[in-house]
């Protein structure tokens, strides 16, 4: 179906480009250059949506982004459907698919609308009220089972797309000196004043094609030439330029700190055929020296009983729709309006061939130079009339006038209205810019600048053509200027042909204050004017609690069209004066935001680097499974035939406690703290002595924050007097090395160290078992690896298979062990020759679950999981590791708090369950009585717990209150189904004289 | 994204290469007080204005430094090493460009 409504002639779509598209699955034909919106109204078709609460049948309200009714689903292709675009801003390509929303089984015949009779439930508050049922429901009941699904149904926008994304989305930076945001006349001036020097400029619009209100301005000209001629020479002269980038189809939709803005580029959904290497979007982050905001003005509806149904729009809208896109809003259109730019409307209109059946006008008076030209031209002007309501089903049929009692039904078949401009003040409030309340324009303007901006055109209250387009060069010039770039001063532009326009109301149209059923104020969210009324009269006195209790400009649209209305209606109902009552706060992004632009390329294999260790392929190789720990890969376990992970993990165990394990402890944090001072650095750094480590031996250290908690851990190996290798946790690497800075920059600047991170450095093969020395020896050089020459926590230099090494020998499992740290390219090489060698001893390679549970069968604690940041070394068993004689280090002066030292602190203690068999859940919660009563409290939690293949029973370790003053009681652990009662213990359950970790 | 002068690098940088580190200038020399110790390390003023605090440059010249930031516009009014003497902030704030 092609445009019955539309113009033969004018316009600025291609009438010989036609191009096909389906809403709703029918057919349609629509021309280049054309919106969805356009091209379904020059069709004749209004009716696109259902509302959100009501299912009230809607149409198109405006012409561009404050739209909140026509809102569609686009689809393009699997995985490319948007649903909730704005059809007045999408642009028409061959083949577009289009459905509308909130509606079953169709847009005609929609079941929710019989939920016209669920509209008490939706009264303002309705969140607050309705919901509290009678209490012998039991908590919460009506809510879950009655209310909530029964709104779910009925309220709502489209569906969200099932399948991934398979679109790209790029991310660019901008540095500029002037960004101009608005394309229209006063945008347009200034980025011509602002890039006639050499300042850098950046203008970006919204729109597919840039102009504004010029686009459809066919009766003024512009220093001789037509809108359209001066607006293609503006464009032009830009383009010309080198120093200018023009961003089309770009939505400036965030004004954030040090004038940094955020810039939505759509790219592809404005090609019938996209290149498929294009990202869909990009996303533009723009630092700009100096901001020109030229955003312009949104018309205001005018607020009267059933001004919703579809056919009714705003004035200046249907005179978009007719002198840019040829497409005609009806055949019959009456006006009802406050404001003399309705006038511009219904003479273009007329012109064009439609009837104006009349201008229906609130003010008592209108005879502005406007109103004059619209009597000139025959039409039907009456003024002081109030707007009694429409009529219609699926289409507005009459527009009811009224003058004291009696109403007049004026038959129609479209609606224009307008209620006056709202400037669009959104960017310039966003900069935390304060607007102020202009009494005689009845508009928030912006007030003083916080950042380093300027406003300029219908955004600021200049409304008239000529003015716009001087305040907009001159506000460039400033720009540019104060941007350090002089300009050309800028012409004065002389406009012809341009009538000013003025007028203006604000809230309720009724004009009686009664509670009309529909009078709608907020058409996305279906607020209406007695909803407003009614907050207020519930007691509401902000406009904030206003907005919240009825949803008053809570949509996607945020209120573009409503929030001054509401406003109005509010400070009615409370007899204040406007600014009093306050304004909402303009919240970013001025018009929603794919998530795909804010993730551009952090998705997938992206969203996060991985890292690797130099043993990884061998293990993938191998089967093993991984886990993340931070950002690396590790291996979990290395399952054989038929293994899960128990299986895989207890083999693992017994076999490095019979023979030898391998274990790739690479992710290990290092950190290489030289310098003369290095010793005494470590000394206040950690708990335990170690300026008087001897060299070649290693010591386990313990961290502490400034609070005395436990924040790290690791061995510390000195290599040479000024030399130390100190290791972290996997996870705690970067932690550390920021916290050891920050005490070396800031606090312990009288000492000589140089910090640096040696993660990478050093790749490491531990080797635990009894015959991890038989393992490794053949290709150790350069060390003695005897007992006595080389004892447990001593570390030499030498080297493995003719490759430098750091041999440790420590252990993490409580048997003889070693742990090599070579090169990460040599790692590979080396593991596998000692995967080859370890045959004969009946090596395993172990995971990580293998490596917890050993040290768990030792006791030893990890940190993160025996720790939560409320930890002290001797809650944790651990005051063995401080310094009793070191005169200080840090959290020292923390440990003798008061609280620090309670008796009934939770310390850690090992549990075993009366019953071995079974294994408790980690972080399950401690009680001391079978069956607590109510307001005992948990005593402690479970850290750890594991099967120990060692012991052949469960085993576990748990913070308790007073832990070791309950070693041999019975306490019992919290589970659903019942407590499971276990013994205090020690935390060491296998080898505890630790004959193995030396042998 | 603010961007904050490094000292050391003498330049603005982006936010992304910096990280907060609390609050600069707590006063540690408070004796042997618990109490007075607990508060210095639980206890902070939240001040609506300027506010004193320490940064690091850790994407960058790895660097700690302090900065005054305005809690109220994120504006940064002042950056500075460590060991330099905290500026007045009520002057900070009070000369701190439109």
């Amino acid at each position: 179906m092609s445009g019955a409504m539309r113009t033969s002639g004018g316009g600025r779509i291609d009438r010989a480009r036609p191009l096909r598209f389906s809403f709703d699955g029918r057919s349609f034909q629509g021309f280049e250059g054309d919106t969805l919106a356009s091209a379904l109204i020059a069709a004749g078709v209004h009716l696109v949506g259902r509302s959100f609460k009501y299912h009230r049948p809607r149409g198109f309200l405006s012409a561009g982004a404050e739209e909140p009714n026509a809102l569609v689903t686009i689809a393009r292709g699997p995985g490319r459907i948007t649903p909730n675009l704005r059809a007045t801003q999408v642009k028409l390509v061959d083949g577009l698919v289009a459905t509308s929303q909130n509606r079953w089984p169709s847009l005609k015949i929609d079941v929710g609308a019989a939920s016209g009779l669920m509209a008490p439930m939706f009264a303002s508050g309705f969140y607050y009220k309705t919901f509290m049922g009678p209490s012998w429901f039991g908590p919460n009941v009506p809510w879950k089972k009655v209310y909530e699904p029964a709104i779910r149904r009925a309220a709502g926008l489209g569906d969200p797309p099932v399948d991934a994304d398979p679109d790209a989305y790029a991310q660019y930076f901008e540095h500029c000196d002037v960004l101009v945001v608005g394309a229209g006349p006063a945008g347009l001036s200034a980025a011509l004043a602002a890039s006639s020097g050499e300042a850098r400029v950046v203008l970006c619009d919204e729109q597919a094609e840039m102009g504004g209100s010029l686009l459809a301005e066919t009766g003024a000209s512009i220093d001789g030439l037509s809108a359209a001629q001066w607006l293609s020479r503006a464009l032009a002269t830009l383009g010309g330029r080198s120093n200018v980038r023009l961003m089309p189809r770009t939505q400036a939709f965030g004004y954030y700190a040090q004038n940094f803005l955020g810039l939505n580029q759509c790219v592809t959904d404005f090609d019938a055929s996209p290149d498929p290497d294009t990202p869909r979007e990009r996303l533009w982050q723009v630092r700009a020296k100096e901001v020109v905001l030229a955003g312009g003005a949104i018309e205001r509806p005018l607020v009267f009983p059933d001004n919703d149904r579809p056919g009714i729009m705003l004035a200046d809208a249907g005179r978009t729709f007719l002198n840019r896109y040829g497409a005609k809003i009806g055949r019959m259109i009456a006006v009802a309006t406050a404001h003399d730019d309705a006038y511009r409307a219904a003479i273009d209109l007329k012109a064009a061939g439609a009837d104006i059946a009349v201008i229906a006008d609130l003010r008592a008076v209108a005879d502005g130079p406007l109103p004059q030209a619209a009597r000139a031209a025959g039409i039907k002007v009456r003024v002081g009339v109030r707007i009694a309501g429409t009529r219609g089903t699926l289409r507005v049929s009459a527009l009811g006038l009224a003058r004291g009692p009696d109403v007049e039904w004026v038959s129609c078949d479209a609606v224009l209205m307008s209620g006056g401009w709202t400037p669009s003040v959104h960017l310039y409030s966003q900069s935390r810019g304060k607007v102020f309340y202009d009494e005689a324009l009845g508009m928030f303007l912006p007030g003083a600048s916080v950042q380093r901006e300027r406003s300029a055109g219908a955004c600021k209250g200049t409304f008239a053509l000529g003015e716009a387009l001087n305040e907009g060069a001159l506000a460039g010039a400033e720009a540019a200027q104060s941007s350090g770039f002089p300009v050309v001063p800028p012409a004065s532009a002389l406009v012809t042909g341009a009538l000013d326009a003025s007028g203006g109301t604000l809230g309720d149209s009724s004009g009686d204050g009664a509670d009309h059923a529909r009078a709608f104020v907020d058409f996305q969210n279906d607020v209406c004017a007695k909803d407003v009324r009614l907050a207020v009269q519930e007691g509401m006195r902000s406009i904030e609690h206003v907005k919240r209790y009825t949803t008053t400009g809570m949509a996607t649209d945020q209120g573009k069209t409503s929030n001054m209305n509401a406003l109005a209606i509010a400070a009615n109902a409370l007899q204040a004066p406007l600014p009093q009552v306050g304004l909402t706060t303009f919240r970013l992004p001025y018009t929603p935001v794919t998530f795909g632009a804010f993730a551009g390329a952090a998705r997938g294999a992206l969203f996060d680097p991985v890292r690797r260790t130099a043993i990884h392929d061998w293990a993938a190789q191998s089967g093993a499974a991984f886990e993340d720990v931070g950002l690396w890969k590790r291996a979990r376990y290395f399952p054989g035939d038929g293994e899960d992970m128990h299986a895989a993990t207890k083999r693992e165990c017994l076999a490095t406690r019979l023979g030898v394990g391998l274990f790739d402890a690479s992710t290990l944090g290092k950190i290489e703290v030289v310098g003369p001072d290095a010793g005494a650095f470590l000394d206040r750094l950690y708990t335990n002595p170690l300026a008087k480590l001897e060299i070649g031996r290693c010591r386990y250290g313990l961290m502490l924050n400034e609070a005395g908690f436990i924040m790290d851990d690791g061995v510390i190996a000195r290599i040479a007097p000024d030399r130390f290798h100190v290791t972290t946790t996997t996870g705690g690497a970067a932690r550390v090395l920021h916290h050891m800075e920050d005490y070396l920059q800031t606090e312990f600047t009288d000492l000589k160290v140089w910090l640096t991170s040696t993660s990478e450095q050093w790749a490491v093969i531990a080797a635990q078992g009894p015959r991890a020395r038989d393992l490794i020896s053949p290709f150790v050089e350069g060390v003695d690896l005897s007992n006595a020459a080389l004892p447990h926590m001593s570390v030499r230099e030498g080297r493995i298979c003719g490759v430098p090494m750091r041999l440790m020998r420590v252990s993490f499992t409580g048997e003889l062990g070693y742990e090599i740290n070579i090169a990460p390219r040599h790692a590979r090489a080396l593991w596998e020759v000692l995967w080859e060698a370890g045959h004969a001893h009946h090596a395993v390679a172990y995971g990580t679950e293998a490596m917890h549970v050993m040290r768990a069968e030792k006791g030893y604690i990890i940190v993160g999981q025996e720790t939560d940041g409320t930890v002290t070394p001797d809650d944790a068993g651990l005051a063995w590791a401080i310094g009793k004689s070191k005169p200080d280090f840090v959290g020292k002066r923390s440990l003798i708090r008061p609280d620090m030292v309670a008796s009934n602190r939770k310390q850690l203690v090992g549990l075993a369950t009366l019953d071995p068999r079974t294994a408790l859940e980690e972080g399950a919660q401690i009680v001391a009585s079978p069956a607590p009563q109510k307001g005992d409290h948990a005593i402690g939690h479970v850290t750890s717990s594991y099967e120990s293949p060692a012991l052949g029973r469960s085993i576990a370790m748990a913070l308790i209150e007073g832990g070791r003053a309950r070693i041999g009681q019975l306490v019992h652990i919290a589970t659903a189904a019942g407590a499971i009662p276990a013994t205090v213990r020690d935390t060491t359950f296998f080898d505890k004289p630790g004959a193995r970790l030396h042998g | 994204m603010l961007l904050i002068p490094c000292p050391y690098c003498a330049m603005e940088r982006p936010e992304i290469e910096f990280r907060h580190a609390g609050h600069a200038h707590v006063a540690r020399d408070v004796g042997g007080d618990d109490q007075a110790w607990a508060e210095v390390l639980y206890l902070r003023d939240n001040p609506k204005g300027a506010v004193a605090e320490r940064w690091r440059h850790v994407s960058g010249c790895g660097r700690y430094f302090n900065c005054v930031r305005d809690t109220v516009s994120d504006r940064i009014l002042a950056t500075y090493k460590v060991g330099e003497p905290m500026p007045g902030l009520a002057a900070l704030m009070a000369q701190a460009p439109k």
